[in-house]
């Protein structure tokens, strides 16, 4: 399963007055963090969608993490607060079908904490590694059986025998 | 489609369903005279005697309207799917269960091997010593004999063939069913891979007041008695309208009890039961996080079924997740 070479796809939607100018400012400062992060802008946490999470993982996303200003910090007051419920009520049905809980991830980060964020990117990045590869779409494949049913029922269907009147 | 041009060709026909549909078709009562009026029934194998060769050697394309209702969950209901779709200029998804999977989707959250082993060795009912379940191929003296083959994952059927329209509801209501028949009739319908039905929510048809939601729990239906006029989700009671289709009247809520989704997702909404979080949780009156997760997990106890209890075949993740694509780490 988790192996060395297996690099996570994570997809990050970044708060733009806080957590996106914090993987700014971790820029500018020469901070490293993990590549495997793809950061989706959005103007506040409360603007992620269940749909967004449920989205990337359908689309084959390893994880997805979320990150907003601090409680009380939102700059449309009480959005992250809403960004937090609807976490947890996505993990709460996500748990359900069958999905680690290491897979989303809401942190809180302001625009001064780019070390914090990059420390936090790193982190989930490693338990995400560790769960190994997530490849969601690969649960409704039927293998090749499928297709092949099918089409044995139409040659079926064409060499049984026509029932005369 | 006029009397003079001749009668039009309509085929009815079921898969992963539970015959509700079918019965439904027959709720708007004497106005069937009326369909019988401008279309011969060239196929309905609930009703009428039909073959399935009968269908292979019309022509392609030469069923005007094909109503369509069940889900895909084996190959023979696949096939038939392919078959109808290719002879018919019109396929319309008829009821929740060929448009999101329904009830019979539930099945998501299990496999093949999974119902097998509940279906044909733990029911109290059943006794199977030898371990019998069904196969795909059974070697008998005069050759081999094929079963369909169960699938896994139940489809929609819009999974796997193109569907023109649309038509939702756990079944259809009656109203909405004569108002398709006559959309078609009249050829004014609504563009190919639209819902014919209503763009608004059962929220919009319901007649409980509205105040501010604003709950600190959940209850499940049996555990509180409602006031019968105020909007149910105030009370805590979780229910769906705020999320569903219009187009049934609001029939749950009028009868003091919570809509639970059977019209499926309004126009736009991509997945059903993320549309259900959002709007659920932006009820709950909390900002601390150990209360709000205290809150769900007593009030939610199934959430896959409280949120998908229709739609999880056509959700976005479609299914519960299945072992073995996780130990084989993919691929
Ligand atoms: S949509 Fe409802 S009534 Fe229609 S076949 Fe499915 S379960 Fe039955
Ligand atoms: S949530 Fe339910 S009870 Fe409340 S207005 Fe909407 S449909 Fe009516
Ligand atoms: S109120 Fe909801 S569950 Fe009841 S019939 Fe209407 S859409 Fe279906
Ligand atoms: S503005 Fe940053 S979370 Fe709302």
């Amino acid at each position: 399963m988790a192996n060395d070479t297996f690099e996570p796809k994570i997809v990050g939607f970044l708060c733009n007055w806080c957590s996106y100018r914090a993987a700014d400012l971790a820029g500018t400062a020469r901070i490293k963090y993990s590549p495997n992060v793809r950061i989706i802008r959005v103007m506040c946490s409360g603007r992620v969608d269940p749909t967004f999470v449920l989205k990337a993982l359908a689309l084959g996303a390893d994880g997805v993490m979320i990150a907003g200003c601090h409680p009380g910090e939102c700059h449309y007051i009480e959005q992250n607060y809403k960004a937090m419920r609807r976490y947890y009520m996505l993990k709460h049905m996500l748990r359900a079908l069958g999905l680690e809980e290491d897979r989303i991830r809401l942190v809180w980060a302001s625009a001064a904490e780019g070390q914090q964020l990059a420390e936090h990117i790193d982190k989930f990045v490693e338990d995400v590694r560790k769960l190994g590869p997530l490849n969601w779409p690969a649960n409704w494949q039927e293998n090749g059986e499928r297709l092949h049913a099918v089409e044995a029922i139409a040659k079926e269907h064409e060499e049984s025998l026509e029932v005369l009147p | 489609m006029s009397e003079t041009q001749g009668k039009g060709k309509l085929a009815l026909y079921w898969a992963a369903s539970c015959g509700g549909c079918e019965i439904a078709v027959l709720a708007i009562d004497e106005k069937i005279l009326e369909v019988a009026k401008h279309f011969d029934i060239v196929f309905w194998p609930c009703a009428t005697d039909g073959k399935v060769r009968d269908v292979e050697k019309m022509e392609d394309g030469s069923i005007d309207v094909c109503l369509f209702n069940g889900g895909i969950r084996t190959s023979e209901q696949e096939y038939m799917a392919r078959l109808l779709r290719r002879k018919s200029k019109v396929l319309v998804a008829f009821g929740s269960c060929a448009t999101e999977g329904c009830i019979p989707g539930l099945a998501n959250l299990s496999n093949r091997e999974e119902i097998f082993e509940t279906v044909y060795e733990e029911t109290p009912s059943t006794e199977n010593p030898q371990h019998i379940v069904p196969q795909h191929e059974t070697e008998v003296p005069e050759g081999k004999l094929y079963l369909p083959v169960f699938y896994d994952t139940v489809f929609t059927l819009d999974q796997v063939v193109p569907v023109d329209y649309y038509l939702p509801g756990c079944p259809p209501e009656a109203e909405r069913i004569w108002d398709a028949i006559v959309a078609i009739l009249e050829g004014k319908l609504p563009p190919k891979g639209s819902v014919i039905g209503a763009n608004t929510t059962v929220c919009d048809e319901c007649p409980r007041k509205r105040t501010e939601k604003k709950i600190k729990k959940f209850y499940r239906t049996w555990e509180i008695i409602p006031d019968e006029e105020t909007c149910l989700l105030e009370q805590g009671i979780i229910c769906c309208g705020v999320a569903t289709r219009a187009g049934c009247g609001a029939r749950c809520p009028r009868v003091n009890s919570p809509c639970i989704g059977c019209y499926g997702p309004n126009t736009d909404v991509i997945d059903y039961g993320a549309r259900l979080m959002a709007a659920l949780a932006s009820v709950i009156d909390s900002n601390d996080p150990q209360e709000i997760e205290k809150i769900i997990q007593d009030g939610i106890p199934d959430p896959v079924g409280t949120f998908y209890r229709f739609s999880l075949a056509h959700s976005l993740l479609r299914r519960k997740r299945k072992l073995i694509a996780a130990a084989a780490g993919g691929k």
